[in-house]
């Protein structure tokens, strides 16, 4: 199955949303800072996440460019179809 | 117009919440004199050392001390130049010689820090396209190498070696890898599974990095480190490490049989772009590393007392971070930071110096009084520690089980 930005970004929020200890409302332009408050450790929990998700690197030096789920959505889709 | 520092305010805020509690303050401490490798005056008491990484207590062996005088009367107090220009003395080659003959290696490479060895080899040996991958438990010099250069990030589980594997299972195969570990984590003192890490590293096609500043003088026959107790010599492609831990100098290097090892000296901006060491300090780095190769007693008493620091404390009720004494390093866990403070303040004021660490530079969160062991600790001292221990810990109102 083709995975897409629109595939990606439910199941980004799916595996969110157990950290989302506010329990704001995910949408793509949650920010990972300043809206979820994300510490490192939980970041690299979750980055490890997705990377088994979808057999994929996501490279630590990505990471400060991807502000929102949305980005990161769009990030995750250009590595799985790259 | 906004104020540069506002963004510290929180740091700001919370150091003086905690000195408020009255504690004295752990990152701001003077050791007025210095009586020998475990010995100082601090705050005007008569103070164990027991959190200074002076392993094999080298700062005060009288070889040393006369090598350095010698070489400052010699060769005069700085080089005032570059490794690559005025700045490589007799001295320097020397104690790159010295390297060579202890870790049985064909190139040695000094760099004024072990800061800067990793800073210099990390930004350098994996560019764009290429990829490092890191343990998350890495030191900040090994982080802040990556962050310098432009090569790919990835983290693998600390000490897994099936994180590792899978990780590296997902990189492109032809793609240039490095595997960056450490020998000893100095946050927890535990060490790591080298010879199953290696195995996976190489099974991939990956070159290997050991970190060994806080396993070199007394791990393996020759004292080169965990990755020699492991044997896998063979497999570790370079090897870096520290005079600033065992040695009881300053200085930083990185060893390797590369055949192409040489033309690091010319890439590495952190060893082109600074100045040489002082020659009393290669001096005696050189004269300290010669020694250590045969320190085979002070390598017995130095494990010594660390199985008997940490079966004693555990026996008092402390919780240490191994279940067993793997390294030098003996990290005792500290409910929080503020009664993490207070111990350590309660130490201070009974006379015993050790390390305190907490977040981020700690995994997990974690809240830690380390004790480093030195070889030159006298058994009594040991017993002396683990008695102030338990009065510290009544003092701060430390549980224990
Ligand atoms: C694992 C590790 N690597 C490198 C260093 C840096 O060593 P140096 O004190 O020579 O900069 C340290 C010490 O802080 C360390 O613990």
């Amino acid at each position: 199955m083709a995975h897409t930005r629109d595939t990606i970004l439910p199941k980004l929020m799916e595996l969110i949303e157990p950290l989302n200890r506010k329990a704001i409302t995910l949408t793509a332009d949650t920010s990972f800072a300043s809206d979820l408050e994300l510490d490192s450790l939980t970041v690299m929990d979750l980055v490890a996440n997705i990377e088994d998700e979808y057999d994929i690197i996501l490279p630590m030096n990505l990471l400060p460019e991807l502000e929102t789920i949305g980005q990161l959505a769009d990030a995750v889709a250009k590595i799985v179809n790259g | 117009m906004g104020d540069l520092f506002d963004k510290f305010d929180p740091i700001i805020a919370e150091k003086a919440a905690l000195l408020a509690t009255g504690v004295n303050d752990p990152f701001n401490l003077v050791m007025e004199k210095v009586h020998s490798p475990t010995e100082a005056t601090v705050n005007g008491r008569e103070t164990i050392l027991v959190g200074t990484y002076n392993y094999m207590g080298m700062t005060f062996d009288p070889d040393v001390i006369a090598a350095g005088k010698e070489a400052l009367d010699q060769y005069g107090a700085g080089t005032t130049g570059s490794r690559v220009l005025n700045g490589t003395y007799q001295g320097h080659r020397e104690v790159e010689e010295a390297l060579k003959d202890f870790y049985g290696t064909s190139h040695a490479m000094v760099f004024s820090t072990g800061y800067q060895a990793n800073l210099g080899l990390m930004a350098t040996m994996a560019a764009r396209g290429e990829y490092i991958i890191l343990d998350a438990d890495s030191h900040a010099s090994i982080y802040d190498g990556c962050a310098m250069g432009n090569a790919d990030i990835v983290r693998f589980r600390h000490n897994s070696v099936e994180d590792l594997d899978k990780r590296l299972g997902r990189l492109p195969a032809e793609a240039g890898k490095l595997v960056v570990l450490e020998g000893v984590y100095s946050m927890l003192g535990d060490i790591a599974p080298l010879k199953e890490m290696v195995a996976v590293a190489k099974k991939h096609g990956a070159m290997v990095v050991v970190d060994e500043a806080h396993g070199m003088g007394f791990f393996g026959p020759n004292g080169r480190g965990v990755y020699e107790a492991a044997g896998v010599e063979a497999d570790v492609d370079f090897v870096v490490g520290t005079f600033s831990k065992s040695v009881g100098t300053v200085g930083g290097f990185v060893v390797s049989n590369h055949p192409k090892f040489e033309v690091l000296r010319l890439v590495c901006r952190p060893y082109v772009f600074t100045a040489s060491l002082p020659p009393s300090v290669v001096a005696t780095a050189a004269t300290s590393i010669r020694k250590l190769k045969h320190a085979h007693n002070k390598r017995q008493h130095l494990w010594e007392n660390s199985r008997k620091l940490h079966s004693g404390l555990k026996a008092k009720g402390f919780k240490i971070a191994t279940e067993t004494a793997e390294s030098a390093i003996i990290a005792v866990l500290m409910p929080g930071q503020e009664a993490c403070a207070r111990m350590w303040s309660a130490l201070i004021e009974l006379g015993v110096y050790v390390n305190m660490a907490r977040p981020p530079a700690t995994p997990a969160g974690m809240f830690l009084l380390r004790c480093s062991l030195c070889a030159e600790h006298r058994v009594e001292q040991v017993d002396i520690i683990i008695d102030r221990f338990v009065q510290a810990a009544e003092i701060a109102g430390i549980p224990l089980d």
